[in-house]
Order: C-alpha cells, then sequence, then structure tokens
C-alpha cells in the first residue's frame, strides 16, 4: 500500500504544477457561444477576439435535444445558440429567443442567399430571430463497388439484397423522414394512419438493417463496412474525400432539407457582443474559413463565391440545385402531442 | 507444471481481453488518417498537434483538477462518515448505507438532471464549483464502501486504550485508527478518481459554459469524429501511468535486495 | 461511552446533512417527476407504462442480458481472483491498479476500440481471414452487447473476490486439509463460503451498471436491441418526456433495491466489502 501512497503523492506533485483556468473576460466584455461540437473553425474565434477584444466562451452540444433543456432550464447563460430548424420553432414557441436587431447584421443581410431567407420562414415566419450558419440535404450515401442497382429511390433500403448492409439513422424524426417520404407522405405529418403506415415500413426493414446509427455513419461507410447509408450531405463530401468509391444520391421521393442557424436567446446577458459574433461569421473569408473546416454547406452566396476548387463551388452535393427535386421539405416542430406519438412508435420498431 | 502453465496461459488470456481496445487506441493515434476506418500510414502528426490544441489541453487540466480535487474532498467526508456510521445501531447503519449506494446505482443520467434542477432550484452559478459538488456526491460511496470494511475489522479497544493513556481523540485517531485504514482510503481515493476521469453525463448536465472535461469533449467529437489527438492523448497518459506504476512498483524491491 | 455518542453525532452530521441535500432531495425530484403528468397532477401512469409490450420487452432483454454478463464476469473472475491472490502478497496494490488502468481510459473511446476489433472488417476478421478461419459476426448482435458488457464490468468483479480472498486466514485452509479434506472440498467448505461477500458486492457492480447502460447496446449492439437504459435515456435525450423517464428509472430502482436487499441477507453487518 506504500505504493499507493506513492502514487498519490505523483498525483498530487502533478497538480501543484498546474493553476485553475481563470476566465477573466476581454476588454470588451464576452459572448457565450453554444453551438454543436466541433461546427466552427477555432481559428475564426481567434480572429473574432483580436479584431474585437471581446472574449468568446465557447460551449459545444451534441444533439439539439440535449441543448434544449439546458437552455430551457437556465443552467448556463447563452447567448448564441445554433440549433436545427424545428427546434427553433420549438424554441420560439416557448418564448427562448429574442429578436436580432438586423441593423447590427450587415454581413448577414448582404451575403446570405435569399433562398435560405426564404426556406428559413418555415420555422421563424418573419425572419426576425435566426441567421442561416450551415444547410444541407439527408440522403443515401452508397458504395459503387457494392451496389449494383440504381440509386435514386429510399426504396433501395428495403431491398433483401443488402441484408446486413444497410445503415440507418438512429434518431426518430429522421428514421420516419425515410418511412414518410417511402410511401409518398409529408415528413411533418401528425396523421396517425399515415405514421402507422411509415412505421410498418421501417419494421418490415429491420431484418435487412445492419446498424441504426447517428454519426458512425461515416466511418464505417469508408471502412466499407455497409453498402448504403442514410447521411446527412455535409458529410458525404468528406466521405467521398476519404473513400472514392461513395456516392451521394437526393431520393427522387423528396428529402430533408435543414438549415442550423444563429439565434440569440431570451436572457442573453450580451446581446450585441452576440449579434457582432453572429455577423462576423457572415463575413465571406470568415464563413468560407467555416465551410473548408467543417464541409457543411455555407449558404452565404459570397463564400461561395471565393471558393477556389471550381469541383467543390460547382458540387451537386454541397450545392445541390434545390428547384430539380420534389416534396423538399423542412423540419417542423410538430408540437408535444405529436411528439409523443412519433416517439411510441419510433419504440416499436426498435424494439422489434 | 501443467497446472502452472494453465494459470500463466488463463492470465494472459485475460490480459489481452483487457487490453486489446486499449492497444487499438494506441496503434489508431499513429493512424495518419483522421478515420479509425481507413489506415493512413504511420504519423507522430498527432502528438505534434497535440500540444498545439489549447482546448484539449485545458480540457485535460480541467479533467485532472475535477478528478483529484472532487476524489480529496470526498475520501474526506467519507472517511468521516465511515467513523460516523461504525457508532451507529445495526438499523440506522443500514439505513445511511442504502441511502449511500444511490448515487452509485442510479442511472447517471436520473442523477445528471436532477443535480442539474436542484443547482437551478439553488440559484448556484453553473461552472467547475457544480461539476466538483456533483463529482463529489458520486464519489463519496465509492470511498465508503472501501473505508467501511477495513473499519469494521479494526479492534475498537485500542483506540479506547490509546484515550484512556491520555490522547485526544483526534490524536488517537491519527495515531491507532488512521493507519488501520489508510489501505482503505488509499483505493477509496483511486476508486473516486477514476470514476471522475471517465464520468459524462453527469458532468455534461452540471458544467457551465466553456468548463470541458476530456470526457465532454471526446462526446461532442463524435459528431464529426474522434480527433486523432484524443487517441494520443490517451496514449500519453497510459503510458505515463504504466510506467509510474512500474517505478513505484520496482522501488521497495530493490531495497529489499 | 455518552462521549462517544456526542462525537458521533459530531462527525455524522456533515455527511448527513451532505447526503440528504444532494442524494436525498434529488432523489425526491425524480419521485416527484415520476408521479406527476405534464400538468403537475398525481399519476401513476408512468410507472404502469412499463407493462406496455415495448418496455417490458426492453426491462426482460435488459434483465436477461446483464445476468448473462454477470454469470460469464463471476465464471471468468473466480479462478482468475484465486490465481491472483495465490501471487506474491506484496504486489497486493500493483495487482489491483492493473484492473484499474485500462478505466483510466476513456469509457466511450474504449468502446469504439471495440467496434474497430468486431466489425465486419475489423482487426480480429483481418487477423482470422489471414489464420483462413471462418469470420466473426458478433457485431451488432447481443452477444457483442454482453461482451462490451463483461469488458467493461469484469473489474468490478475481480477487485471484490479478490479482496476477500486475500483476507481468508491461510490456515483455515490448512486445516481443512489436515483434517483431510481434498481440494475440491476445501474449496466448497471453506474457501467459496467466505468469499460470499465478495462475490455479492461483485455480482452488484456487475449486474446493476450492466441493467442501466445505454452506451454499450449503441455502439456494439448497433441500436437494434431497445435495452430499458436506452429507453430511459431516450425519454430524456430524444422525447424531452421527463415524467416518463423517471417513472421507468423508479421502476428499475425497484430491482436496486431487491439487489440490495438480497446482498444484506448475506452480509449481515451490513458492511460491504468492496475493496
Amino acid at each position: 500500500m506504500k505504493k499507493l501512497s506513492a502514487l498519490a503523492v505523483c498525483l498530487a506533485a502533478a497538480f501543484s504544477f498546474m493553476g485553475c483556468g481563470g476566465s477573466s473576460s476581454g476588454e470588451n466584455g464576452e459572448v457565450i457561444v453554444y453551438n454543436w461540437g466541433e461546427y466552427l473553425d477555432p481559428e475564426a474565434i481567434e480572429l473574432f477576439e483580436e479584431e474585437t477584444g471581446i472574449k468568446v466562451i465557447y460551449d459545444e452540444f451534441e444533439t439539439n435535444e440535449i441543448m434544449y433543456p439546458k437552455v430551457e432550464a437556465g443552467a448556463s447563460e447563452y447567448d448564441v445558440i445554433c440549433p436545427s430548424d424545428y427546434m427553433i420553432q420549438k424554441m420560439l414557441e416557448n418564448d427562448l429567443l429574442a429578436e436580432l436587431n438586423f441593423e447590427n447584421l450587415p454581413n448577414a443581410k448582404a451575403n446570405i442567399g435569399e433562398q435560405y431567407w426564404e426556406q428559413s420562414k418555415e420555422f421563424d415566419p418573419e425572419n426576425k430571430y435566426s441567421v442561416p450558419y450551415c444547410w444541407g440535404t439527408v440522403g443515401i450515401l452508397y458504395n459503387k463497388t457494392m451496389v449494383d442497382d440504381t440509386v435514386d429511390s429510399w426504396s433501395i433500403l428495403w431491398n433483401e439484397k443488402y441484408t446486413d448492409n444497410i445503415l440507418m439513422q438512429d434518431s426518430v424524426r429522421d428514421a420516419f423522414m425515410v418511412g414518410l417520404k417511402l410511401n409518398g407522405y409529408s415528413m411533418n405529418s401528425t396523421d396517425t394512419t399515415e405514421l402507422e403506415e411509415a412505421k410498418n415500413s421501417l419494421v418490415q426493414q429491420k431484418p435487412f438493417v445492419q446498424a441504426y446509427v447517428v454519426d458512425q455513419v461515416r466511418d464505417k461507410m469508408i471502412g466499407n463496412e455497409a453498402a448504403i447509408g442514410v447521411i446527412y450531405s455535409g458529410e458525404a463530401i468528406y466521405t467521398q474525400r476519404e473513400n472514392p468509391d461513395l456516392e451521394y444520391v437526393i431520393p427522387k421521393e423528396g428529402t430533408n432539407v435543414w438549415i442550423d442557424s444563429w439565434v440569440i436567446s431570451k436572457n442573453a446577458p450580451n446581446k450585441e457582443n452576440g449579434e457582432k459574433f453572429i455577423d462576423f461569421m457572415c463575413r465571406p473569408e470568415i464563413a468560407l474559413m467555416n465551410f473548408d473546416f467543417i464541409t457543411y454547406s455555407t449558404p452565404n452566396n459570397a463564400a461561395r463565391e471565393l471558393i477556389e476548387d471550381e469541383d467543390i463551388r460547382n458540387s451537386p452535393i454541397a450545392f445541390p440545385d434545390l428547384s430539380q427535386y420534389d416534396n423538399l421539405e423542412t423540419f417542423q416542430y410538430l408540437g408535444e402531442d405529436a411528439d409523443r406519438i412519433y416517439n411510441d412508435l419510433w419504440k416499436e420498431v426498435k424494439s422489434e | 507444471m501443467i497446472k502452472a502453465v494453465s494459470k500463466k496461459i488463463y492470465i494472459i488470456l485475460i490480459f489481452i481481453f483487457l487490453y486489446a481496445p486499449i492497444a487499438t487506441l494506441m496503434v489508431l493515434s499513429f493512424n495518419a488518417s483522421r478515420t479509425r476506418a481507413k489506415w493512413g500510414g504511420m504519423t507522430f502528426h498527432w502528438y505534434i498537434s497535440l500540444f498545439d490544441n489549447r482546448e484539449i489541453l485545458q480540457a485535460l487540466w480541467n479533467t485532472l483538477f475535477i478528478a483529484f480535487v472532487s476524489s480529496f474532498i470526498a475520501v474526506i467526508i467519507g472517511t468521516v462518515a465511515c467513523i460516523a456510521i461504525n457508532h451507529m445501531g445495526k438499523h440506522k447503519r443500514a439505513i445511511v448505507m442504502g441511502i449511500t449506494n444511490i448515487p452509485m446505482l442510479n442511472a447517471d443520467i436520473v442523477t445528471g438532471i436532477s443535480l442539474m434542477l436542484l443547482f437551478i432550484s439553488l440559484g448556484i452559478k453553473f461552472g467547475m464549483g457544480t461539476i466538483l459538488l456533483a463529482h463529489i456526491t458520486f464519489n463519496i460511496p465509492y470511498v465508503i464502501l472501501c473505508v467501511m470494511p477495513r473499519m469494521r475489522q479494526l479492534n475498537p479497544s485500542t483506540y479506547e486504550a490509546a484515550l484512556d493513556l491520555g490522547a485526544s481523540p483526534i490524536y488517537a485517531f491519527f495515531k491507532v485508527v488512521f493507519p488501520d485504514i489508510l489501505p482503505g482510503v488509499l483505493s477509496g481515493f483511486l476508486m473516486a478518481f477514476t470514476m471522475s476521469l471517465d464520468d459524462f453525463i453527469i458532468t455534461h448536465f452540471t458544467k457551465g459554459a466553456g468548463v470541458d472535461t476530456l470526457s465532454t469533449k471526446i462526446y461532442t467529437e463524435v459528431k464529426k469524429g474522434i480527433k486523432p489527438e484524443m487517441y494520443a492523448l490517451s496514449t500519453i497518459i497510459f503510458i505515463t501511468v504504466l510506467f509510474l506504476l512500474f517505478l513505484i512498483n520496482k522501488a521497495p524491491k530493490e531495497r529489499e535486495k | 461511552m455518552k462521549n462517544n455518542r456526542l462525537t458521533g453525532k459530531l462527525l455524522s452530521t456533515p455527511y448527513i446533512v451532505w447526503a440528504a441535500i444532494f442524494i436525498i432531495v434529488p432523489l425526491g425530484m425524480v419521485f416527484y417527476y415520476g408521479l406527476t403528468d405534464k400538468t403537475g397532477a398525481f399519476t401513476l401512469e408512468n410507472i404502469a407504462a412499463i407493462l406496455s409490450a415495448e418496455h417490458s420487452k426492453a426491462l426482460w432483454i435488459s434483465l436477461g442480458l446483464s445476468l448473462i454478463s454477470t454469470v460469464i464476469c463471476f465464471f471468468l473472475a473466480y479462478p482468475l481472483a484465486m490465481i491472483l491472490a495465490n501471487m506474491n502478497v506484496s504486489q497486493h496494490s500493483f495487482i489491483v491498479l492493473i484492473f484499474i488502468l485500462p478505466m483510466w481510459m476513456n469509457f466511450l473511446l474504449r468502446t469504439l476500440a471495440w467496434q474497430t476489433l468486431l466489425e465486419k472488417t475489423g482487426v480480429i476478421n483481418i487477423l482470422l481471414s489471414f489464420l483462413h478461419l471462418p469470420a466473426l459476426n458478433i457485431i451488432n448482435t447481443p452477444y457483442a452487447i454482453v461482451l462490451g458488457m463483461v469488458y467493461n464490468f469484469l473489474p468490478f468483479m475481480v477487485l471484490p473476490i479478490y479482496n476477500s480472498l486475500v483476507k481468508i486466514d491461510p490456515n483455515v485452509v490448512n486445516a481443512a486439509k489436515d483434517l483431510g479434506a481434498n481440494g475440491v472440498q476445501t474449496f466448497f467448505k471453506i474457501t467459496l463460503p467466505l468469499t460470499i461477500p465478495g462475490i455479492i458486492s461483485g455480482i452488484t457492480m456487475v449486474f446493476i451498471p450492466a441493467l442501466t447502460t445505454f452506451v454499450i447496446s449503441k455502439l456494439l449492439g448497433g441500436s437494434k436491441i431497445l435495452l430499458i437504459g436506452n429507453v430511459i435515456e431516450e425519454e430524456f435525450t430524444q422525447a424531452g418526456n421527463w415524467h416518463l423517464g423517471s417513472g421507468l428509472s423508479i421502476v428499475l430502482m425497484i430491482f436496486i433495491i431487491v439487489n440490495m436487499a438480497v446482498s444484506a441477507i448475506f452480509d449481515k453487518d451490513g458492511e460491504g466489502s468492496f475493496l
């Protein structure tokens, strides 16, 4: 046991070398940002701090749902948050967001494409509360060497030939989006018979599914672990770079076009600094930097013009011409009761 | 002879089982490709970029600081509690031990959210302090579980004899009782330290903005893929601890010679 | 004696206050959420929800898998602990640390590493095909979940058994042998009964975390098998229904209490013998 105590002493010695990270605010105050993990180039934050003298306190979350209770409960006061479309609607309905002063956001007004403002109206009807940051589609990623059928429909995910080679999304709304679209319904449906039908499709699909995953689609597809996977378009560019056999397709039945936007919380202690931060992120060169870092499509048209690689600037994956597709939709918040129905049906699928 | 060999083989198999994933992590830390799914050749790049990564290093300090401070405080509270519980009657002791077990056995997410609600209702500002309070709370049971058996094995008359001989209770405790329970206290510290290092969910719900531990960093990284720097850091931590262990284990043997 | 009581009271106060604030109050909140609905009215619905087809199935599968894992852990750990206990005593702390050491690598990273090992195109299968052996296809099946549970919780079984074995007075074992008992008899009549407290705390330390885990089934089970831990976790993180999540947690607590009661029968002094 002497050894144990010796170890404890060593550890104690190690600690005496470190101080507790004290947070001193910058000369012009601070701004508290709550963003998805790895969703921003850290260098962009440093540039912002240097230029404005505002200290950025940066915090990360992994899902909209894990972010929401922390903001709602007021556990921490955040200034700038980056939720997805339907979550912004939910936060609006629960009065958690502050109206933005667009006079402080000249770059946002000038650089974000008109179509994205239009699309944002689905969850922020008057474009008063949110500034688009990233967007994309959800589609099918498949391995050309393992799939010999034409992939243009969600129905490929129901093909028995690919048993144990299919990766499905492991989240309620994404999974039901596929089920509902397959049957030709809206992915914001609250009709119980439609939902029941989608559920039956998903149950039927389960024997063919290798795994329900969220983020590991990427690694598993790169490693040739599966032939077909449902994936976010932002990941597709990265996976193709790592494994050229992979191909991304937006199915003909339509899909989810999502937007993650900057918002400012109602109880933001530093609202003006928050707006400065958002506007900084909308500068073309900063938006480009972030695009290069995270590979998710940017709604910043000025930034897109700056992309040097023509293949990426005109990539149908990163910047698809949405007018070519039918039945594209954006998630809406459906209310607690509908959420409950979705969750109950999803549990039935999962426990099959 | 056969028996001795089969014993050795058995131990080796168990060790392969326990350490195979760790070997995998170490190999991945030298992988030039950013994804765990593809081998992109050998590189030391991640070890270099690790030390440029301010966030990961800050998270490492936070993790070690929280683990150390929370287990230290938990050891003090837990050991004192053990003395007290030892004095209690059988029923009271059973109740207190039952309560002690709750945070250890409850699902982490339930503990995490209920602590978050508690801190909000108490109006405590979220930050390092709330993480510490939470970690101390779930560390205490491990300390008590390690110290209690030692305490029960003590012969109470030695302590009383010391008192009879005129020692003050505190002096008697440190001279008579403490040396005997020290092994329990140390393994309690070690256990608490380990649990604190590994915790994610409770930390997530009790942390304030901008305070990250390695665990919370790793979980948010899952969305864009674990950074190979994390593998590199884990490898360094592992090698360091292993090295310390061997060093400590070797020292007394040489003295015996 | 009176003095003794007073010190007892004085010493117990800090911990009791701490436990009241940070254990009892949060627990009370779980009960409050579990026994109310959205409007705050009293209901037993969240508790009764365990009876629904999906929830009870999830509970049974969880109980089954964690029971299997506990049994496997026991049969792996006992011989190991016996071998270790017969080794040089001065290495005691070293042995303990060797088993705790893997836990210093992050839990998520360790479990992800198993994925890299077990996948169809993973390390183990590459090795097997190199040796012309049939592939191992257990990833995304219950087998992989059990493997993950055994891997993560085995140290919790080894340590308490090891500790209770070390405490056995060798004279007792020798006396039995002198009286003519053979190895098997000595083991079942002397060694095994004396290690029961260690076994019981080992079982508790493996069974309970295995029962409530959700990460292992997500990463190694491909989320195709719904465990009760996953249900509770999803109610909190995805569905946002804290009332149902708390209600199901209360149900799980019943199993935890049963487990504790069983340990109390074997461990009459209420001391626990974890380490």
